[in-house]
């Protein structure tokens, strides 16, 4: 089966001449949630930035779905079939819950957005009783919901979120995991940054560990889970170090 | 007294308005001060001209005049016509001039670009049209008389309405319309707006047709009203700056109260202060704005 995505040798930043990653490669199939965890700098979001058409690919291909898409322009992508959820800023906060779909629905004919956003309103009913509320008063939970639903009005094939659930309580954070299960059940592939590192592998099916612009570690989940190199990358620190905070068993 | 300075401050208020809604939807989605949107509104004023010589046939000026007004049916194909040939002039603008350099340079490089787009407008008009004030029609028209002594010329009744209309449009267009939803989306996020699907490019010539004809109807009006002469829009600048800044960029009802703000504080001012110093007036509220509320009256703060 062709992979969903393809990320190929991707050298790729902010500015010309100073890539963030050094040709980062990685793939997703059908129906997976695939986590990229690594230590701050790594370029994990650099990296979601570049398969969206936000970051400029200086060499390297993107292929979505077997159709070539290095650096095709984040609007097209989005028509092609791939979400990007941003870590920060990914709600318009100015405009209505509805009109926030309204968006998510530009690429489509004006018929297909509308039977879309009744759909995202069924698969997520706290968004449709504030239908008129703007999305600047939501809590963090019910924004990533809005922000997921705004996402996934295009049905689309690929979905790539930058922390999901940072700044979630564990509750919500548990909530949105299992949104996003629920959404490779359904047959999209995603692709997911997370900071939450053990968490979020316990939930994905496979993981690439990202340091410094480059590929480290990757494999099933369950294998880095166990892995004990990984927590020397994560600044040199001990496996406990990928927990959350508040998990932690230091003083 | 006083209800006649208020009376004209609306008016004038109006043509503010009118041509602040551009300039301050260029501040927030196109990022930069386009200090070149005041000669758009002469040339829409010119436009119309254009269009009434070249429409003499039909009846003269603006057409024959329809009961107490100074203009006929012809003043709203003038209307139509100025505002698609200023989108048109808008267009050419943001495709020789702006959108090559929003790619590599920077805001500040845009704004001095815009003082020479302005210069070029504005000698352009005085070189086609020379330098004397035109009216669109020498018919003489009567102040009515309102209660308390206002007087208003119907001209300026109606053009009220036209304002009025164009506005109830705008916000029709931009809380109802996907384009125009998307355009509140854009100025608010850019990035996520391409991601959610948002062709940018093409909803910053969406902003460039708005804010144009706007400055068109602007124009128009103030030609109407007083009278045409090259100076015309940049006469206006600092009112319109005024406007936009008070009212806070990007915010349609913001450029509108800022226009009716500027409008009437410059014609009441002239009941303190000697009339030579009512240009000063925009200069005092754009910076007691931005003293006291930087992002103005309906502006996100960033």
């Amino acid at each position: 089966m062709t992979p969903l995505l393809v990320a190929k040798d991707i050298v790729a930043g902010y500015q010309p001449d100073l890539p963030i990653l050094h040709g980062v490669s990685m793939e997703v199939t059908k129906g997976e949630v695939v986590t990229i965890i690594g230590p701050n700098g790594a370029g994990k979001s650099t990296l979601a930035k570049a398969i969206a058409g936000l970051v400029h690919v200086t060499s390297g291909d993107v292929w979505v779905d077997g159709t070539i898409a290095t650096n095709v322009a984040a609007h097209q992508m989005a028509g092609a079939g791939v979400g990007f959820v941003p870590q920060t800023a990914n709600v318009f906060t100015t405009l209505t819950i509805e009109e926030n779909l309204v968006v998510g629905g530009a690429a489509l004919a004006k018929p297909a957005a509308n039977r879309q956003i009744e759909r995202v309103f069924g698969l997520y009913p706290i968004l449709a009783d504030r239908r008129g509320d703007k999305a600047g008063v939501l809590s963090g939970g019910q924004r990533q919901i809005l922000a997921i639903g705004r996402a996934l009005l295009t049905e689309p094939k690929l979905l790539l979120l930058d922390e999901p659930t940072a700044g979630l309580s564990p509750k919500a954070a548990a909530e949105m995991f299992a949104t996003i299960r629920e959404i490779a059940t359904d047959g999209s592939g995603v692709l997911m940054v997370e900071q939450n590192a053990k968490a979020a592998l316990r939930m994905s099916d496979r993981g690439y560990v990202l340091a410094e612009g480059e590929n480290r570690i990757d494999g099933p989940s369950s294998s880095l889970l166990d892995n004990k190199e990984i927590g020397a990358i994560f600044l040199g620190a001990r496996p406990d170090d990928l927990l959350p905070v508040n998990q932690r068993n230091d003083p | 007294m006083i209800l006649q300075h208020i009376a004209d401050g609306i008016l004038s208020g109006a043509i503010i308005a009118l041509g602040a809604i551009g300039l301050s939807f260029s501040m927030k989605i196109l990022r930069f001060a386009n200090f070149s949107h005041s000669e758009l509104l002469t040339w829409g004023a010119y436009f119309a001209l254009i269009f009434a010589s070249f429409t003499a046939a039909f009846g003269p000026g603006l057409g024959n005049p329809v009961g107490p007004f100074s203009f006929g049916w012809k003043f709203l194909a003038a209307l139509v016509f100025t505002a698609i040939a200023t989108s048109a002039l808008a267009l050419v603008l943001h495709e020789l001039v702006f959108d090559r350099l929003r790619r590599t340079a920077n805001h500040m490089t845009m704004v001095f670009a815009s003082f020479g787009v302005a210069l070029l407008l504005r000698h352009l008009v005085l070189l086609l049209f020379g330098g004397d004030p035109i009216y669109y029609s020498n018919a003489l028209q009567f102040a009515v008389l309102l209660p308390g002594g206002v007087r208003v010329m119907p001209d300026q009744v109606f053009l009220l309405g036209v304002t009025i209309v164009v506005v109830v449009s705008l916000h029709l267009f931009l809380t109802r319309s996907r384009t125009g939803i998307s355009m509140r989306a854009v100025s608010e996020n850019p990035d996520l707006a391409r991601v959610s699907g948002v062709n940018v490019a093409s909803i910053v010539r969406w902003v460039w047709i708005i804010g144009a004809s706007g400055a068109a109807v602007a124009g128009l009006m103030y030609g109407m009203t007083v009278q045409l002469r090259p100076e015309l829009g940049f006469s206006l600048i600092l009112p319109l700056f005024a406007a936009a800044i008070l009212g806070g960029a990007g915010s349609l009802y913001g450029a509108v109260i800022g226009g009716l703000v500027v409008g009437l504080s410059e014609n009441l001012s002239v009941m303190i202060i000697p009339t030579t110093y009512k240009p000063a007036v925009p200069f005092l509220l754009i910076l007691a704005i931005l003293y006291f509320r930087p992002q103005g009256l309906f502006g996100e703060r960033q």
